[in-house]
């Protein structure tokens, strides 16, 4: 009887050893649900989320950034620094080698060539490439040799990794693409549904909006992986419904971006099928405060730097508005584990993080009560705040959103605390963010006195983001309400940090003057940033091998993906 | 009978077009951008090159006549190509939509099966039950069954899908783990085990529309049934000494369905337009699940043509309607 257990549980021991040994396609398949489903497999044709995700399975770029922000080479051999003769001393150029012996998943050879035309491709004036951005700058893409591609800025770039580094900018086949520029682009269909790639898995059925069928890549450069042989990408649905499958049916075992209530996904969580993952990155949840005087009276003028706002001008009342909000409480209703209190607009990486305006961690209502009696701020009969006639009245806007509209309402209650009146508005987020200069409630053009949404930056470098509030990024009429600033901060100090960051390679320093930017924007409560928010995805307990990543693609290391033998 | 159809045929062709006219001014003027849902991070310059990319910089007069070409003549011209294999030359720019890139025509040929096995077979369904519950209650008005006929209905009334929907999952996929909760839309059918298996997947949408159709229709049923049996020519069945059956089933079932069917028939398009919160609900991602994401990405070509499919097909089973009612009812001519 011993002898018997003792020879099964050396059975059942060899065949877990021999399991354990990788073996491309061993697995199976796995199954991943997306809730908004991807429309394209060419994240050259959509900027959506959604679209690059899934794009990430089969293409790839030169680099990725891993779950620290660190760049990590995928096609080429190692990251060229100026350290290591990659970029040139005058950083206008940057030099990548492929690996040896890349194979596209039809067997033929990625050469340089192909960098060379996935350039072009994104830079062509009537191809509408929603990645241009990350080919800005580029005078010219040049194949060295057939492993060796130089790209080369008409300026000099202290961060030159935009072009082929991360989930924007993989490496599309010129061969399959040949036909596809410009205004051709969209016509190619079977392309764009199902892209040549370089990465773990190839797709066999795309249906948009629907659902991926993929399988393993057998021309994926490492032999032994993926684990995978076959993949199930899901899409529709709602959040909900997402995090249900795969943590209490256990139908699915990768649900993306759960944005829910943190009692809702601790209830899923409790079936004991799958673990909830969370990770930060640079997304913050902020109320922008408008320096100009949005009153329709103004007219074409409303909402310009021709006119300063009646009250948000003055920053005690800015300061007294931050110190109101109890940030710890916003974080614990909202977002759960999701989220953290923030103080920074510029919360991650690490090096760019600043502690110095940590103090508005803890709400102070007395204080903030304080600084406007101190500021000539006196409270009326109604209990309204006012000075020389301007009543502290507040037009509080913000994007159709549960969470968002359980924030305005515990705000507007912390403000009337502080003797501020506010009027509460939302605006469904395809006009609030649809940009359309025909609307007057888009975010840029700003007809409030305060707003509230999220925004983040791509990758790890901050540059262009923090030139987000350079004076002449203001949204007005002269740039059809286009722009970033959207608050319409206007400091030439602050516009010569920017300036000085954009001709500075050294990382230490890049780190300091993006702190002071950052310290610059916070110290004047030009922008009160509320919660550093996280994604927040979950995983079946039998998916090992998940690494979640907010700098990249979440499905960034799919290839390492893996069925976790149970014990 | 046949000119009064040939008439109504050549009336629905301007009404079509004044359709389609209205439904692009409406889209045109709500409020929406094609770039709306993409990340911040995509900076306006870009965001404006897409929308160049979209065509969205000509005049409206210029998209709306561009749409109806594409639509009425290079679409059908390439089914014939496909049916008949004929090779018209010509390089023919097709209705592309906004967020796939790629032909509205066969995104719709993509999604209309599901929609159909699972929306049509939810109505074949409603209606196979609906149809005796009404005639029974009818019959027994105010009896126990009809009580509890009147209650279920009101039940399929005012309890939406997305909450019968959801209640089911989560009895059903959650706790007895009986059903999957998400439709497999790739999934085939080649064998019994695959049947069972599509047979599965499909319940508990069925059953959730299936719950909402019955409840119409077997008010329609049951109304009409009562209208009749107070007739008198039911009296006169019963006196001639006719037995129950044929009275109820013969005489008043026949009577009683000629408005009923209409119901049925003017029903129809709503099968084609999917059952937008039911198919988001399950995930089956048919017809219904298709418009409600092209609204949300402000996808306007596929909202154009769906929209105006859907108009046609309310249109058709208008004048299928009409017709049958003169069919059913000798008493109804048009000439």
């Amino acid at each position: 009887m011993r002898l018997t257990k003792i020879l099964l549980g050396a059975v059942a021991a060899m065949a877990m050893s021999s399991a354990a040994q990788a073996e491309r396609g061993a697995d199976g398949q796995v199954n991943i649900i997306y809730w908004q489903a991807p429309s394209t497999m060419n994240p050259y044709l959509s900027g959506g989320t959604k679209e690059l995700e899934a794009a990430s399975l089969v293409l790839e770029p030169l680099a990725r950034y891993d779950q620290d922000g660190n760049m990590v080479p995928f096609l080429a051999e190692d990251v060229p620094t100026v350290a290591n003769g990659g970029v040139s001393a005058d950083l206008t150029t940057i030099t990548w080698k492929l690996k040896e012996g890349l194979k596209w998943a039809d067997g033929s050879a990625v050469t340089a060539a192909d960098a060379v035309f996935t350039w072009k491709y994104c830079s062509h004036p009537e191809g509408g490439c929603a990645q241009s951005e990350k080919y800005n700058d580029v005078t010219g893409v040049e194949a060295v040799d057939d492993r060796t591609i130089k790209v080369t800025f008409g300026v000099s770039k202290p961060f030159p990794y935009g072009p082929f580094v991360g989930a924007q900018a993989p490496l599309i086949q010129a061969a399959q693409f040949a036909n596809c520029l410009g205004a051709k682009a969209p016509e190619c269909t079977d392309a764009n549904f199902g892209p040549i790639g370089t990465g773990p898995f190839a797709v066999t059925d795309f249906r948009p909006n629907d659902v991926i069928s993929l399988e393993a890549n057998s021309n994926y450069r490492d032999p032994a992986k993926p684990a995978f042989a076959k993949v199930t990408f899901k899409g529709g649905g709602d959040a909900a419904a997402a995090g249900r499958s795969v943590l209490e049916t256990g139908e699915f075992d990768y649900a993306w971006n759960l944005q829910l209530a943190p009692d809702v996904l601790a209830n899923m969580q409790a079936a004991g099928k799958g673990t909830v993952v969370s990770s930060f990155g640079t997304l913050v949840e902020r109320i922008m405060i408008n320096m100009t005087n949005p009153d329709p009276a103004l007219g074409d003028e409303r909402a310009t730097a021709k006119h300063a706002h009646p009250f948000l001008s003055d920053m005690a009342v800015r300061k007294a508005l931050s110190m109101a909000v109890d940030r710890k409480l916003l974080v614990e209703i909202g977002y759960g584990d999701a989220g953290r209190p923030t103080c920074n607009v510029l919360p991650a990486p690490e090096i760019y993080k600043s502690s110095a305006n940590d103090a508005c961690l803890v709400q102070d209502i007395e204080s903030a009560k304080k600084l406007l009696d101190d500021a000539g701020w006196v409270a009326g009969g109604d209990g309204v705040r006012a000075k020389d006639g301007k009543r502290l009245s507040i037009l509080f806007q913000s994007s159709t959103n549960a969470v968002r509209q359980d924030f305005q309402a515990l705000i507007k209650q912390w403000w009337s605390d502080i003797g501020v009146e506010t009027e509460l508005r939302n605006i469904d987020a395809s006009v609030f963010f649809g940009g359309d200069p025909a609307s007057p409630d888009t975010f840029q053009k700003f007809f409030a006195d305060v707003e509230m949404y999220a925004n983040n930056f791509d990758g790890t470098d901050p540059e262009s983001y923090m030139a987000n509030w350079e004076c002449k990024q203001a949204p007005r009429p002269e740039t059809q309400w286009q722009g970033n600033n959207m608050p319409r901060y206007c400091n030439a100090d602050y516009d010569a940090l920017v300036a000085e960051m954009a001709k500075t390679g050294d990382l230490n320093e890049r780190a300091r003057l993006a702190k002071a930017m950052n310290d610059k924007l916070m110290q004047e409560y030009i922008i009160l940033p509320l919660v550093d928010r996280g994604r927040v995805s979950a995983h079946s307990n039998t998916l090992g091998g998940v690494v979640l990543n907010t700098w990249d693609s979440e499905l960034w290391n799919a290839a390492d993906w893996h069925r976790v033998k149970s014990q | 009978m046949f000119n009064y159809t040939i008439r109504r045929l050549f009336l629905a062709i301007p009404t079509l077009f004044f359709i389609s006219l209205i439904i692009f001014l409406l889209l045109d003027l709500a409020p929406s951008d094609p770039t709306a849902n993409l990340p911040l991070t995509i900076p306006p310059e870009v965001r404006e090159k897409i929308r160049q990319s979209l065509g969205l910089g000509e005049p409206i007069h210029i998209r709306y006549l561009l749409w109806c070409k594409q639509f009425f003549i290079n679409e059908p011209l390439n089914i014939m190509e496909q049916w008949f294999g004929w090779d018209i030359a010509g390089d023919r720019l097709r209705v592309l939509s906004w967020q796939t890139r790629s032909p509205v025509v066969d995104l719709i040929v993509q999604r209309t099966p599901q929609t159909l096995w699972v929306v049509g077979m939810s109505y074949v369904v409603g209606v196979l039950i609906a149809l005796p519950i009404g005639i029974i209650s009818a019959y027994r008005q105010y009896s126990w069954f009809d009580q509890v006929g009147t209650f279920i209905s009101m039940i399929g009334f005012s309890v939406p899908t997305f909450f019968t929907g959801v209640l089911m999952i989560v009895v059903f996929s959650v706790w007895l783990g009986w059903f999957p909760s998400i439709y497999d839309t790739t999934h085939q059918v080649t064998d019994w085990a695959s049947f069972w298996q599509q047979i599965r997947q499909m319940v508990m949408p069925v059953a959730v529309l299936a719950l909402f159709n019955a409840a119409q229709i077997s008010r329609f049923m049951r109304a009409s049934m009562l209208d009749n049996l107070n007739q008198d020519y039911v009296r006169t069945a019963r006196a001639k000494g006719l037995g129950e059956r044929t009275v109820v089933l013969v005489h008043v079932l026949r009577n009683s369905l000629i408005p009923v069917v209409t119901v049925i028939a003017l029903g129809v398009p709503q099968v084609f337009g999917g059952a937008i919160i039911t198919e988001q609900v399950f995930k089956v991602n048919g017809l219904g699940q298709l418009l409600i994401i092209s609204i949300q990405g402000g996808d306007l070509p596929t909202v154009q043509t769906l929209t105006f499919i859907f108009a046609f097909l309310i249109v058709l089973f208008n004048l299928i309607a009409d017709v049958l009612y003169g069919v059913l009812d000798p008493r109804i001519r048009y000439d």
